[in-house]
């Protein structure tokens, strides 16, 4: 790409990144407030657990262009295409989050539960002290499936019109020219790759005191 | 009303319809030290596990300072109760010196006082705090770990001591050791103990009183010398199944050194 490339198109480049930057920290954090207390509410009713991951594995099968377009006729969601994709990406996010907080509180060692229930901690504390901890890397990995995933599938965003650097690959292939594909592409797949690095750090730097 | 623990016409099913507690009546007095012998599967765990209800019972009630378990608030309860198995249960991102403190941490006690009080009671169980307070779990060998895990269960000073097998996965001289550490500990703290094992030497050394299972049925309720020289044939058996080793070495002696036996010189 020559310098007269980016003086063209880099600051719509640094938009779009913004843009995409946005919908997807929209949609994890969306996710994260729906599936980590949903994982916690299903290790408390393990009858549910199957279902309601069916559930989210099911949303998560739904090709992402047809999730969109499925969206894109909803009164309230329709107005707006930010709406449609945070909706559709936040979504697809459940699912892995959603799977790694009811597997890692299930994957405790189950004499260490026993041990929290009979010194009398409350379920709260339980919950904070022994449960989230224990589980925290866990559900971390989950984030971090869910964060790479979101940033991948919110290249499809633009197809609504909702931005992101999505953008440039639709106008790219529209046009030929494989310059703007790549200057949607490689900015997301830089994205995808930061975001998954910073979360491993995290989840090792979490892991560090127990084993 | 002087009894610390009582199970009157305790039963317990599972919902498959298992009888585990056949009908368990039995008072256990303050300042006693308690050994639940039985097989595996006898229901000595459930029983213990009455106590702290962990496990409801089906019928019956059990009785904890002359009030019904199930009357009192469950978290105040086990936090009256030490609590201390076999897998220790330690919990692994906290180390030593916070496992020890955590029943007083959930109590809300400064942390200062934690600290002070668990470096205390790693003394009492032989552990040296300068060593061991922060070091964690994984850290530790076995029966490190078991003192850990009777430290915590003494963290809240709790009057009564619920034991199930806790020695029961170390290697036997590791086993004896603790042995030592706790009758020591328990003639001086004068708690009453309920200790779940299936080692009669190990409830003959620590109890004063033994009590059988069998499929659930209280079978035997004595104090231990009473229990040796008891002639029911559930007894029996099991003063039968110990120190055979012993007693097979003897026999082989005796054997070599007396007598040549008739058949072997008639060849």
């Amino acid at each position: 790409m020559s310098s007269g490339f980016f003086s063209q198109y880099g600051s719509e480049m640094v938009t779009l990144t913004l843009e995409h930057l946005w919908l997807t920290a929209s949609a994890m954090i969306f996710a994260t407030l729906i599936a980590v207390p949903a994982g916690i509410w299903l290790t408390r009713s393990p009858r549910w657990a199957r279902p309601i991951i069916g559930i989210a594995n099911v949303l998560q099968t739904i090709p992402s262009l047809a999730m969109f377009g499925f969206l894109l006729p909803l009164p309230w969601l329709g107005e707006h295409a930010a709406r449609i994709a945070i909706v559709a990406l936040t979504a697809y996010a459940l699912l892995p989050i959603l799977r790694n907080t009811y597997a890692g509180i299930r994957g405790i060692d189950p004499s260490v539960i026993e041990v929290a229930r009979a010194l009398g901690l409350t379920d709260r504390q339980r919950l904070i002290k022994v449960e989230l901890p224990l589980a925290a890397s866990f559900i971390l990995a989950g984030l971090r499936t869910a964060t790479v995933t979101c940033v991948g599938i919110a290249t499809i965003a633009a197809a609504v019109g909702a931005g992101g650097l999505g953008e440039f690959i639709f106008r790219g292939v529209a046009s030929v020219d494989n310059r703007l594909v790549l200057a949607g592409a490689i900015p997301a797949a830089l994205l995808a790759l930061i975001a998954d690095g910073a979360l491993g750090l995290l989840e090792r730097w979490l892991q560090a005191p127990a084993k | 009303m002087s009894a610390a623990i009582e199970f009157r016409n305790l039963s317990f099913a599972t919902p498959q319809g298992r009888l585990l507690l056949d009908n368990i009546s039995l008072a256990l007095p303050e300042g006693s030290i308690t050994a639940i012998l039985g097989r595996s599967g006898s229901g000595k765990t459930t029983l213990l596990r009455t106590v702290n209800r962990m496990v409801e019972p089906t019928s019956g009630e059990v009785l904890v300072h002359g009030s019904n378990v199930r009357d009192t608030d469950l978290i105040k309860l086990r936090r009256g109760m030490g609590y201390v198995i076999q897998e220790n249960g330690l919990f692994p991102h906290f180390n030593v010196e916070r496992n020890v403190g955590c029943v007083p941490e959930t109590q809300g006690h400064p942390r200062a006082a934690r600290i002070r009080r668990s470096h205390e009671l790693l003394t009492t169980v032989g552990l040296d705090p300068t060593s061991f307070a922060r070091r964690y779990p994984h850290q530790l060998s076995g029966g490190q770990r078991q003192r850990v895990g009777l430290a915590r269960a003494l963290a809240a000073e709790p009057r009564i001591l619920l034991m199930d097998e806790p020695f029961g996965a170390l290697d036997p001289l590791t086993r004896a050791e603790m042995q030592d550490m706790l009758r020591k500990l328990l003639h001086r703290l004068k708690k009453t103990v309920l200790l779940v094992t299936h080692d009669l030497d190990e409830a003959l050394y620590l109890a004063d009183r033994i009590v059988l299972l069998e499929e659930g049925k209280l079978i035997a309720d004595l104090d231990a010398a009473e229990f040796l020289s008891a002639t029911q044939p559930e007894i029996q058996s099991y003063i039968r199944a110990f120190h055979r080793g012993e007693r097979a070495v003897e026999q082989n002696a005796n054997q070599a050194a007396g007598t040549p036996n008739p058949s072997e010189t008639a060849k």
